[in-house]
C-alpha cells in the first residue's frame, strides 16, 4: 500500500494529436456509416420506375371503320395494349437532375391524375376523403439542393425559387443531407400566388408513395407548418404553402367541402380513398366531381373560352391507328385509317382533337359501345395526354345527364343509417 | 516433500542460471501434476517460522500468482479454478495464511497479507469464507505489535480486493473500528499507526452509512486530521492523502471541516517535506474537479439540479488559496521541462491554480494579476517564470470579456520574453502560454480576435524563430502555432489569414523535424503534429502546397523502410518516425480526399502510397502499424470502388490486424477500416467477405480481445451486410445467434456503474446497427423471408431496451431506426409483429416528440416505413 501517484499533466494539451487522428477518423466513419443507411433507407423505398410506354402493334381490331374523316368505331372491349416497359429505373434523386425535356417527360407521369366521377362509389363515408379543389394549375413542387421548382402537369417548369421547404433554399442551415429532396403535389392559384398543397409525395427524401392517403395527410399535416413553409412569403421564401380543409366524406363533410368558404376560388370537389397509395397516372381510387356551383368549368371550353356547341376530346393515335384515352390500359374509342393518317400527316403518338356527333356516344352495360367522333385536328402542343375514359364520359354527362350533388348525399344517407344498416348475407346454398 | 520444496524454492532465485531453471521446471511440473498438494505445500512453506525467509517469501509470492493475473481471462481462469479446489485443502491453506500474519518476520507476514487479500477478493463475492474478517479482528487486541500491523494491513488489502456490497454493514462497522483505533494517537507504534492510516484509504469506499452518521464521521475526520499532524512523514502524507480520497467520495460531507483542512492543508504546504505538500495541495485539484463536474452538471441543464449541490469551498477559500498557490510557484526545480518524470510543488501548485481558474472564473483575475505585475519583470528568473506560470494557467475559467483586453496588453511582452528572454525556463513558460492564450481565446466563436491582421506576421515570425531554439522551447513554439492554426478552422473553404504564411509555416516545421535534437522533449512529435493541424485548417486556396507535401512525406517514410541494420533503439524511433508519418499522410488524404478537384490530382500517388503503407506492416510496432491502418482506411474512403485494386495484397495484413488481441487498439481500426472498404467496395468486397466474417466472429468469441472492440464489431457485421447485400445469407446462422445472445446480456444492467453503462450502450448501438445494416441490406431481395425468423427477437430486444429506460440517445436513434428497418425490409409480413410487440408505439411516439433532431428524423422514418408495412 505504497502512496498512490498523483502526477497530473502538465503543460501539455489533454489530447494527443494521435487520439486526435483516431477520433476524427471514427467521427469520419460514423458520418459514412450513417450516410450509407441513410442512402439505403431513402434508395430503395423511392426507386419510381421511368417507363416508356411503347404500344406494340396490338391485334388487330375487329372491326370496321366508316371512311374519314366521319367515321364510327363501333366495338365493345376495350383492347387489350400490350405495353413493352422499358424499366429504366430512376431513383427521384437522379430524376430530379433531369434536364430539359427528359425531365419533362419524368414528371409528367408522376402525377396521382383523379378520374372523373361518373358514378359514386360505395362506403364513401367510410372510406373517402373530400375537399374543394382550388382552381389553378396543378403541379408538383420539389424542393432540394437549396431551390424549388414547381413542373407542371406536363412537366414543363412553372416556377424555380427559394422556399422555407427542406433544402428549399440557399439560406437554410438544413439538418440532414442537402441532396434530400420533398415532393409536394400542389395546385397553383394565381389570384393570392399561393401553392395549395394537396398531397405530400416524397418528405426528406422518404418516400410516401406506398402509404396510405390517411398518413399522408396526417403526416402533411403535421410536417408542413413546421417548416414555415405556410408562412407569409419572405426573401428566401417566395410563394406561400397552404393546406386545403380535408373531410371524412359523411353528410356534414360533404356538405362542408360543397357549401363551405375557403380562401381560394373552388374548381369541383376532389375525393381520396383514405387506403390507396399515391399511384401515378389515372386512378379511380381519386375523384373529382363538380357543378356549377363549385365551379365555373364545369363542361370544357375552348381555346377562346367558348363552350363549344359539341363535346370535344382529345385522343391518342397508336401504330395499328386506334384512338385511344391515356387510361391505363387505354380505351379504344375509335380508329383511322393508314390512308387517312398518311394523308394527313399524322403520327403515331399524336394527340388528336375530335368532336363527339349527333350519334354521340352509347353504352351497354355500362361499358362504352359506340362513339360518334369527327375529327377536328391535332390538339394543342402544350397537351402531354390524351383525356381519359371518365373525363369524356362525366363531360358527357354534365352536357346530358349530370351527377347531381344530391345524388351525392343520398348515396350516403345519415351516418346513423349506415350503422343501422344490416349487414349483407350472402347465400352460399 | 516439504524439505524438497524449500530448496527447490530457494534454488529458483539462485545467481546460477542453470539451476535457476532447474529449479522453476520443478515447480511448474509439481503445480501441474498435483495442484492442491503444491499449493498447500507452498502455505506450509510460508506458515514455517523454521523456514529461510527467502523460501518463505516466494513460497507466497507463487500462491499470489497462482490465484490472480493481468490479463483479465487469465484471472478468470484463476479464479475458476481455486473455487473448484477441494475444500479441506483451501481450509488449510487459508489457516496457514492467517497463522503467518503472526509470523516474526516481516516479509512473511506482509507476503501473507497480500495473498489474503486475493483469496478473499475471490471468496467473499462467493460467500465463502465468512469467518475470515471476524478471525482478523480477533488479532487486532492481541498484544505483539507486528501481528497487529500485519493484521491492519490484511484488512486495508482485502477492503481494496473486494467490493463494498460483499462486506455487511456489521462487519464494516468493526473493520473501520479497527482501522480509526489503529490511527489513533493512542497507538503507540508508529508502524501500527502507519498501516491503519494506509488501510483507512482502502476502507473509505466501505464507509458510506459511516459518513452519514454525524457522530462516527466526525471521529473519523478527527483521527484524520490529527494524523496530519503526526511526528512521522509517512503517515502525514498517508493521512493526507485519506483526505484527498474523502474529498472527492464525501465531497458533500466535507462542510464542517472545510476550514480546519484548509489550515492543516495551508500549513502543510508552506512548511512541510514535498511528499507531504503534494498532497496538501492536491487535495484542493481534487475538491476543484469536484467543483468543476458538479458546476459543468448545472450548465448542462438549466435546472440547476445535481445530485450533488455545490458548496463552492474553492470560492470562499479563493482569497487566501490563491497566495498560497502562487508561493508555490517560485520553487521551481532547475531543469524540470526537460525532466519528463518530474513532479514537484511549483508544478502542482500551478496545476492547482489553473482548476481553481476553471472552477471560479473570472474572481480569480484580479487576485493573480498583482503577483504577475510585480514580478514578471524581475530580475530573478524564478519570479519570472512564476509570473508567466500563473498568467498562462488562468487563461482557462474566466470569461473572455475579462481576459481578452490582459492578453492585449500581454501579448507584445509575451513575445518579446520568447525571443530575448535569457532563461530557457521562462522562455519555455512564456511560449507555453501563447499556446494557451490561442487555445482558448482565438477562434471564430470569440467576437474580438486578439490576432490580427496588424499583428499575425509579427506573431508568426516570432513563433518559427522560437522554433530554432533548444528542444522544449521549440516543442512549446510548435504547440503554440498548433492552437494557432486550429483556430482558423472555421476560416471558411476559400481564404484564411494563414494563407500568406503557408508556405513559410509548413518548411520550418519540416525543418524542426529533420534538427538533429528532435528526439528531445518530443519535438518531432510536437513539429508533426502541428504540420497536421495546418494541413487540417489549410483552404482551397493552399490546396496545391498541401499537394506538394504529398512526395515530400512520401519519401521520407520511404527512407525509414530503406534503412538497414538498426539497433533495437534506433528500430524503435524508427518505427515511432513511421507512425508520424504514416498520421501525417492520413490527414492529407483526408483534407485532399474531400473536395473532388484535389481528389482527383491527389490519386495519382495512391499506388505508390499503398505501397509504402503495406511495407510499414512489416515492422513489429503497434503504433506504426495502426497508423498506417488509419491511413488506409482514409485512402480507401477517397478511393471508392478503385480501391479494389489493392484488396489482394492489403487482404492479409487486414486480416492480421484483426488478429491482433494484444494491441487491441489496433484491432479496432483495423475493424473501423473494414467499415471502410466496405463502403467503397460495396459488393465487390465479397471474395474477402469469408475470411473477414470468420476473423470477426472469432474475435468476438475470444474473452483475450479488449471488450472495448466489440461494439464495433458488431456494427462491422452492419457494414458488410449493407455492402454485400443478400449474400449475407450465408452469414446469418453465425452472426444472428452473436447478435442476438449479445443483445440479451445488454437489454438489462441492474445496477451498473457509469462505465459499466456508457459500455453497454455502446455494445447496444452495434448490436442495433448490425441488424439496421442486415435489414436494409436485404430489402427488395427475394430473400427477405430469411430475416423472419429473427425478427421477433429483435422487436423484443427493442422492447426490453425501451423498458429499461437508460438508452443514451445514441442507442434511441439507431434503435428506433432498426424498428423502421424491419418495417421497411419485412414489409406487410412484419405488421402484425411489430403490432403486438410490447411498447413499439410508445417508443414510437415518445422519439418522434424527441428534443434530439436524429431520433426525430429516425422516428419519422421509421414511423413512414411501419405505415406502409400495415397499410400492405
Amino acid at each position: 500500500m505504497a502512496p498512490h501517484d498523483l502526477r497530473r499533466p502538465f503543460k501539455r494539451p489533454a489530447i494527443s494529436d494521435q487520439q486526435r487522428r483516431r477520433e476524427i477518423s471514427l467521427q469520419r466513419q460514423a458520418q459514412n456509416r450513417r450516410d450509407a443507411q441513410q442512402h439505403a433507407r431513402c434508395l430503395a423505398s423511392t426507386l419510381l420506375y421511368l417507363q416508356f410506354p411503347q404500344a406494340e402493334p396490338a391485334s388487330e381490331p375487329e372491326l370496321e371503320l366508316e371512311s374519314v374523316p366521319e367515321f364510327q368505331a363501333e366495338f365493345g372491349t376495350e383492347l387489350e395494349v400490350e405495353f413493352e416497359a422499358s424499366p429504366r429505373e430512376f431513383d427521384i434523386r437522379q430524376a430530379s437532375k433531369l434536364k430539359g425535356s427528359q425531365a419533362r417527360k419524368w414528371f409528367a407521369g408522376q402525377l396521382m391524375l383523379p378520374e372523373w366521377m361518373i358514378d359514386v362509389p360505395d362506403q364513401l363515408a367510410q372510406d373517402w376523403y373530400v375537399f374543394a379543389r382550388p382552381a389553378g394549375k396543378r403541379c408538383f413542387v420539389v424542393s432540394t439542393n437549396g431551390t424549388t421548382v414547381s413542373r407542371l402537369r406536363n412537366g414543363s417548369i412553372l416556377n424555380r425559387f427559394p422556399s422555407a421547404l427542406p433544402n428549399g433554399a440557399r439560406a437554410r442551415d438544413a439538418s440532414g443531407s442537402a441532396q434530400s429532396y420533398s415532393i409536394l403535389d400542389c395546385i397553383f392559384h394565381e389570384s393570392d400566388q399561393t401553392y395549395y398543397v394537396i398531397d405530400m409525395v416524397c418528405w426528406r427524401g422518404y418516400s410516401l408513395y406506398d402509404c396510405t392517403a390517411e398518413f399522408r395527410f396526417f403526416w402533411l399535416n403535421s410536417k408542413l407548418a413546421e417548416t414555415g413553409a405556410c408562412d407569409q412569403p419572405s426573401y428566401y421564401h417566395r410563394y406561400r404553402f397552404c393546406l386545403v380543409q380535408v373531410y371524412n366524406c359523411d353528410q356534414a363533410g360533404l356538405s362542408a367541402a360543397y357549401t363551405g368558404a375557403v380562401p381560394y376560388v373552388k374548381d369541383g370537389l376532389i375525393f381520396y380513398n383514405k387506403h390507396a397509395h399515391y399511384q401515378t397516372g389515372n386512378t379511380p381510387l381519386a375523384l373529382v366531381w363538380k357543378d356549377e356551383n363549385c365551379s365555373q368549368y364545369v363542361i370544357d371550353t375552348d381555346s377562346k373560352g367558348q363552350i363549344p356547341s359539341q363535346q370535344q376530346v382529345v385522343l391518342e393515335l397508336q401504330d395499328n391507328g386506334n384512338l385511344t384515352t391515356s387510361d391505363d390500359p387505354p380505351v379504344v374509342f375509335g380508329f383511322l385509317d393508314e390512308g387517312f393518317v398518311q394523308k394527313s400527316g399524322l403520327h403515331p403518338g399524336n394527340l388528336l382533337r375530335f368532336a363527339i356527333s349527333e350519334g354521340g356516344l352509347s353504352f351497354v352495360d355500362g361499358k362504352l359501345a359506340r362513339a360518334d367522333l369527327k375529327y377536328l385536328g391535332k390538339s394543342n402542343r402544350a397537351r402531354a395526354f390524351a383525356d381519359s375514359y371518365s373525363k369524356v364520359v362525366f363531360q358527357h354527362m354534365a352536357r346530358h345527364s349530370p351527377l347531381q350533388f344530391d345524388d351525392l348525399l343520398a348515396s350516403i344517407g345519415s351516418s346513423i343509417d349506415q350503422e343501422d344498416k344490416p349487414s349483407e348475407v350472402e347465400m352460399v346454398g | 516433500m516439504a524439505m524438497e520444496v524449500t530448496q527447490i524454492l530457494l534454488n529458483a532465485q539462485a545467481v546460477d542460471g542453470t539451476v535457476r531453471k532447474q529449479a522453476e521446471e520443478s515447480l511448474k511440473q509439481f503445480q501441474e501434476q498435483n495442484l492442491p498438494s503444491f499449493l498447500l505445500s507452498l502455505a506450509g512453506e510460508l506458515s514455517n517460522e523454521d523456514k529461510p525467509v527467502e523460501s518463505r517469501k516466494l513460497a507466497g509470492l507463487i500462491l499470489k500468482n497462482a490465484l490472480d493475473a493481468k490479463e483479465q481471462h487469465r484471472k478468470l481462469e484463476l479464479v475458476q479454478r481455486w473455487l473448484s479446489l477441494d475444500t479441506s485443502a483451501k481450509a488449510q491453506i487459508k489457516a496457514g495464511l492467517l497463522k503467518t500474519l503472526s509470523s516474526l518476520a516481516p516479509d512473511a507476514r506482509s507476503t501473507a497479507s497480500q495473498v489474503i487479500a486475493k483469496v478473499a477478493g475471490i471468496e467473499l463475492p462467493h460467500k465463502q469464507w465468512p469467518e475470515l474478517i471476524g478471525a482478523l479482528l480477533s488479532n487486532i487486541h492481541q498484544l505483539p505489535a507486528h501481528t497487529r500491523q500485519a493484521t491492519l494491513e490484511t484488512l486495508g488489502y482485502v477492503c481494496e480486493e473486494v467490493s463494498p456490497d460483499v462486506v455487511d454493514q456489521d462487519q464494516v462497522n468493526k473493520i473501520l473500528t479497527a482501522v480509526v483505533q489503529g490511527m489513533n494517537a493512542s497507538e503507540s507504534n508508529s508502524d501500527v499507526r502507519l498501516v491503519a492510516t494506509r488501510a483507512l484509504y482502502n476502507a473509505l469506499g466501505f464507509a458510506q452509512a459511516n459518513f452519514s452518521n454525524d457522530m462516527e464521521r466526525d471521529y473519523i475526520m478527527r483521527v484524520v486530521c490529527e494524523a496530519t499532524l503526526s511526528p512521522e512523514l509517512k503517515i502525514r502524507q498517508a493521512a493526507f492523502e485519506c483526505l484527498v480520497a474523502i474529498s472527492s467520495t464525501y465531497y458533500e460531507k466535507l462542510s464542517p471541516y472545510i476550514q480546519d483542512i484548509f489550515n492543516i492543508t495551508a500549513k502543510a504546504v508552506k512548511e512541510d517535506e514535498e511528499p507531504v505538500a503534494l498532497q496538501a495541495i492536491e487535495f484542493w485539484s481534487s475538491v476543484c474537479d469536484e467543483e468543476i463536474d458538479i458546476l459543468e452538471e448545472y450548465g448542462g441543464d438549466f435546472t440547476g439540479d445535481s445530485d450533488i449541490p455545490c458548496f463552492y469551498f474553492v470560492k470562499q477559500a479563493l482569497p487566501v488559496l490563491v497566495p498560497m498557490l502562487l508561493e508555490t510557484l517560485l520553487k521551481q526545480e532547475e531543469d524540470q521541462d526537460q525532466d519528463e518524470g518530474a513532479w514537484n510543488i511549483a508544478m502542482a501548485g500551478g496545476t492547482c491554480l489553473g482548476l481553481v481558474a476553471q472552477t471560479v472564473g473570472d474572481d480569480v483575475v484580479q487576485l493573480v494579476m498583482p503577483f504577475i505585475e510585480e514580478n514578471i519583470t524581475k530580475p530573478d528568473w524564478r519570479q519570472r517564470e512564476a509570473a508567466t506560470y500563473a498568467f498562462g494557467s488562468i487563461l482557462e475559467g474566466p470569461s473572455p470579456e475579462k481576459l481578452i483586453p490582459l492578453v492585449n496588453l500581454a501579448l507584445n511582452f509575451m513575445l518579446t520574453a520568447l525571443m530575448k528572454d535569457p532563461n530557457n525556463h521562462v522562455k519555455d513558460t512564456t511560449a507555453w502560454t501563447l499556446g494557451r492564450m490561442f487555445e482558448f481565446l482565438h477562434g471564430s466563436a470569440l467576437e474580438t480576435p486578439i490576432i490580427t491582421q496588424a499583428n499575425i506576421q509579427q506573431i508568426i515570425t516570432v513563433l518559427l524563430q522560437s522554433m530554432k531554439d533548444v528542444p522544449n522551447v521549440a516543442e512549446k513554439a510548435c504547440g503554440a502555432l498548433y492552437f494557432l492554426a486550429q483556430g482558423y478552422e472555421d476560416a471558411g473553404s476559400s481564404s484564411s489569414p494563414l494563407t500568406p504564411f503557408f508556405q513559410e509555416i509548413v518548411q520550418a516545421l519540416l525543418t524542426v523535424t529533420h534538427r538533429e535534437d528532435a528526439g528531445e522533449s518530443r519535438l518531432r512529435t510536437a513539429a508533426y503534429e502541428t504540420l497536421n493541424e495546418v494541413v487540417r485548417c489549410s483552404t482551397d486556396e493552399t490546396a496545391p502546397m498541401v499537394l506538394q507535401l504529398v512526395p515530400l512525406i512520401m519519401m521520407e517514410l520511404h527512407q525509414t523502410l530503406e534503412a538497414q541494420k538498426l539497433s533495437s533503439d534506433e528500430r524503435e524511433k524508427q518505427n515511432e518516425l513511421q507512425g508520424l508519418l504514416c498520421g501525417c499522410l492520413q490527414v492529407i488524404i483526408q483534407k485532399l480526399g474531400s473536395s473532388e478537384p484535389t481528389k482527383y490530382v491527389f490519386m495519382q500517388y495512391a499506388d505508390q502510397m499503398m505501397a509504402l503503407f503495406l511495407r510499414v506492416f512489416a515492422s513489429r510496432s503497434a503504433t506504426a502499424h495502426e497508423e498506417a491502418m488509419l491511413a488506409i482506411g482514409a485512402l480507401a474512403y477517397a478511393a471508392g470502388t478503385d480501391f479494389a485494386k489493392y484488396m489482394s495484397e492489403f487482404y492479409r495484413y487486414l486480416e492480421m490486424g484483426l488478429q491482433n488481441f494484444e494491441d487491441y487498439q489496433v484491432c479496432a481500426i483495423t475493424v473501423g477500416v473494414v467499415g471502410d472498404i466496405c463502403r467503397a467496395l460495396e459488393d465487390k468486397i465479397l471474395p474477402y467477405c469469408d475470411g473477414v466474417m470468420t476473423q470477426l466472429l472469432k474475435d468476438l468469441s475470444s474473452n483475450q480481445l479488449h471488450r472495448s472492440v466489440k461494439p464495433p464489431i458488431f456494427s462491422c457485421f452492419g457494414d458488410i451486410a449493407l455492402a454485400i447485400g443478400e449474400n449475407f445469407e450465408k452469414y446469418l446462422m453465425y452472426a444472428m445467434p452473436m447478435l442476438q445472445s449479445a443483445a440479451e446480456l445488454s437489454a438489462h444492467i441492474s445496477g451498473a456503474d457509469d462505465d459499466m453503462l456508457e459500455y453497454t450502450n455502446s455494445l447496444r448501438n452495434g448490436i442495433l446497427e448490425a441488424y439496421s445494416g442486415i435489414f436494409q441490406g436485404f430489402k427488395g431481395s427475394s430473400k427477405t423471408q430469411l430475416l423472419m425468423p429473427y425478427a421477433p427477437h429483435v422487436l423484443q430486444f427493442l422492447d426490453s431496451l425501451y423498458m429499461e429506460k437508460d438508452m443514451d440517445d445514441a442507442v434511441s436513434k439507431t434503435a428506433i431506426g432498426v424498428l423502421g428497418d424491419l418495417a421497411d425490409t419485412l414489409g406487410s409480413n412484419a405488421g402484425p409483429l411489430i403490432q403486438q410487440s410490447v411498447s413499439s408505439r410508445d417508443f414510437l411516439n415518445e422519439c418522434l416528440s424527441s428534443d434530439d433532431h436524429l431520433i426525430r428524423e429516425s422516428a419519422e422514418w421509421a414511423k413512414l416505413a411501419i405505415s406502409r408495412a400495415i397499410s400492405f
